[in-house]
């Protein structure tokens, strides 16, 4: 919920000590800075106005798309709300020049924005400053120059925006980040598939193989340098490595006759675990990349599949039908029978362990329909956010505060779309795409 | 826990030779079966059916034995539908030692794609069990599953679902695989 000012007393006094600044003390009661707690229910968004970003020297339309992003960043997280320049009653003419709260204040807004933008070659400079109107100061730690290529500048607004919501929710940022995906077409019984990123909101889209062979399930190593992946190129599913910046393959290759898939990087990117299938029957196995050292971690003649690390490395959460329907079991890193976490009813899968550690989100499927949901790492508290015909493969953004996953529409002409929810629940959305797409899996915050 | 050690070589898999490609359904795989899969155009591998009233041919085993058995929610218990088609695979298989087999596992669309990929290679090894328990040589059969990526119906409700859980053996001309 968006807290009255007056109630934000401990909040400055917190950030204040945090960074050890000194800070006067708040005299009137109104006087914390603007602040949004995130998970209490929100009441209506917090108006914000983010006046087009000041061209100081060859940025032409780039200061005017970068306000723009930095704006639909903010209003897309459901928290914010932009108060548009034609209720503005004071221009910012320089980036460095007095600000007439009053005119802020007059329009409500409790949250200013002002940029600059300047372009020289093929560099780009972008400065902004966010404002606690009422207090006509400087949000702390929210005044910063980012300096690039000109081919970033997207990027350049996502880091302004994230700045302002770190700053703001006291959450961690989410919107410099890719989504890697598999973009598909083609009809129903005859999809074609490929590998894609994009910027978290659907923009930059790139593809990373052609649709030759069916592609599924993409992960994102943690530095976001590799992707992990399952493909039938070789004729047979097997996991595939692949590199972002050359895009170069290789199969993990293992024994003739079997089947690999389900691949997932551990949180040093240094060993895979995935589910490998012989003979009829799937366990699951983790491989070391630098040593080649394979070690089955799971010997049951049910299923195993889906695993996901913890973020410290030490467990993994994963899915298994050794009671006669998919259930979630976690288990030590270095395998195990695992302890079965799911106890509602119905059949779930795909879990994924938040980055934030605090969470597992999941596919459930009951009476019919396909949900959504989170649950703390011991089972308890799970709460659905989605129904639909069919929603499956949560990934976590990188602050653990937002999933992204596929939902299916039913019928010969289903199609796939990517959709993302708070774990709260709220703002469940439709990240636009250009085309049917399923499978995303986050990358993590960019440097 | 099983610790199969191991040490894996990692392959490079570009430029793979499309001829042992079994993946029917990709674009330009090649290889046993390929009959021009929906998977759109290139490569196009040309396979004899033969005439369906020649009991030798492709053609005959597809529609008169018939390719397919299809299972239960869940399920890849054979049933004795399945039992008696997949006898007849066998048969058919025993007499005509020119052929091998790719046998695909399905799933249908209710169920999360990676369960289903594990679900798929379970009905596709319970097939080739039943067909090796039958007299014919491991050798000439491999599996690959398809989870829910191939579904040969597209409604969805249980008329299509029943449709799409299914193995499909592939027939191919060559001794093994």
């Amino acid at each position: 919920m968006i807290r009255p000012m007056n109630k934000a007393f401990g909040a400055l006094l917190a950030l204040a000590l945090g960074v050890g600044m000194l800070v006067a003390t708040p005299v009137l009661a109104q006087s914390g800075p603007p602040r949004i707690v995130i998970g209490q229910g929100v009441i209506e968004p917090m108006p914000i106005a983010i006046p087009t970003f000041i061209d100081e020297g060859g940025a032409g339309e780039y200061a005017r798309e970068i306000s723009r992003v930095v704006i639909a960043n903010l209003e897309g997280t459901g928290f914010f709300r932009n108060i548009g320049e034609e209720a503005h009653i004071s221009r910012i003419t320089s980036f460095d020049g007095g600000v007439a709260f009053e005119d802020w204040k007059a329009i409500n807004a409790q949250v200013l924005v002002t940029g600059a933008v300047s372009v020289s070659g093929d560099r780009i400079t972008v400065k902004f400053r966010a404002y606690d109107v009422f207090n006509g100061t400087t949000l702390e730690g929210a005044a910063l120059q980012f300096a690039g290529t000109t081919q970033g500048w997207r990027r350049m607004a996502h880091k302004v925006a994230d700045v302002i919501y770190s700053t703001i929710t006291g959450e961690g940022a989410y919107f410099d980040s890719r989504v890697v995906f598999v973009s598909e077409s083609g009809p129903k019984n005859a999809r074609l598939k490929r590998l894609a990123v994009m910027d978290y909101d659907g923009a930059n889209v790139a593809f990373l193989t052609d649709s030759n062979s069916i592609v599924l399930a993409p992960r994102f190593s943690p530095t976001g340098d590799r992707i992990l992946y399952t493909s039938y190129e070789t004729g047979f599913p097997r996991i595939t490595l692949m590199d972002v910046a050359t895009l170069r393959r290789q199969t993990l290759d293992e024994q003739p006759g079997t089947m690999t898939f389900a691949p997932r990087f551990s949180p040093d990117g240094g060993t895979v675990v995935f589910s490998l299938e012989r003979g009829g029957n799937t366990d699951i196995y983790s491989l070391s990349l630098s040593s080649g050292q394979l070690t089955q971690l799971t010997n049951a003649p049910s299923i195993e599949t889906a695993p996901s690390y913890s973020p410290d490395g030490s467990q993994i959460v994963f899915e298994s039908d050794r009671t006669g329907s998919p259930q979630i079991y976690v288990m030590p890193a270095s395998g195990g029978e695992g302890s079965r976490i799911s106890a509602g009813e119905g059949r779930y899968g795909t879990p994924v362990w938040s980055p934030r550690g605090d969470y597992i989100a999941f596919t459930k499927q009951n009476a019919g329909r396909f949900h959504i949901g989170v649950m703390r790492t011991d089972g308890s508290e799970e709460r659905l956010l989605t129904a639909s015909f069919l929603d499956e493969g949560p990934t976590w953004a990188p602050n653990g505060r937002v999933l992204m996953f596929t939902r299916e529409t039913a019928g010969a002409d289903g199609q796939t779309s990517l959709w993302s929810v708070d774990i709260t629940g709220r703002n469940l959305k439709q990240i636009p795409t250009n085309g049917p797409a399923s499978d995303p899996a986050w990358s993590p915050l960019l440097p | 826990m099983t610790l199969a050690a191991k040490s894996l070589l990692l392959i490079a898999v570009l430029g793979l030779a499309a001829c042992n490609n079994p993946d029917r359904y990709g674009v330009g795989a090649g290889g046993p079966g390929g009959v021009g899969g929906p998977g759109g155009a290139g490569g196009i591998d040309t396979t004899g059916l033969g005439d369906p009233n020649n009991p030798t041919s492709i053609a005959f085993f597809n529609q008169r034995v018939g390719d397919r058995v299809l299972f239960a929610v869940d399920q890849s218990t054979l049933s004795p539908e399945a039992r008696s088609v997949l006898t007849a695979q066998a048969g058919w298989l025993n007499q005509n030692p020119g052929y091998a087999a790719i046998i695909e596992g399905h799933a249908d669309e209710q169920g999360t794609r990676e369960y289903n990929l594990a679900l798929g290679a379970r009905r596709a090894a319970a097939v080739q069990n039943f067909l090796i328990s039958q007299g014919v040589a491991a050798n000439r059969l491999r599996t690959i599953s398809y989870g829910k990526e191939r579904p040969i119906k597209v409604c969805s409700d249980e008329a299509c679902w029943s449709q799409n859980r299914r193995s499909v053996t592939v027939l191919s001309a060559g001794a093994g695989v």
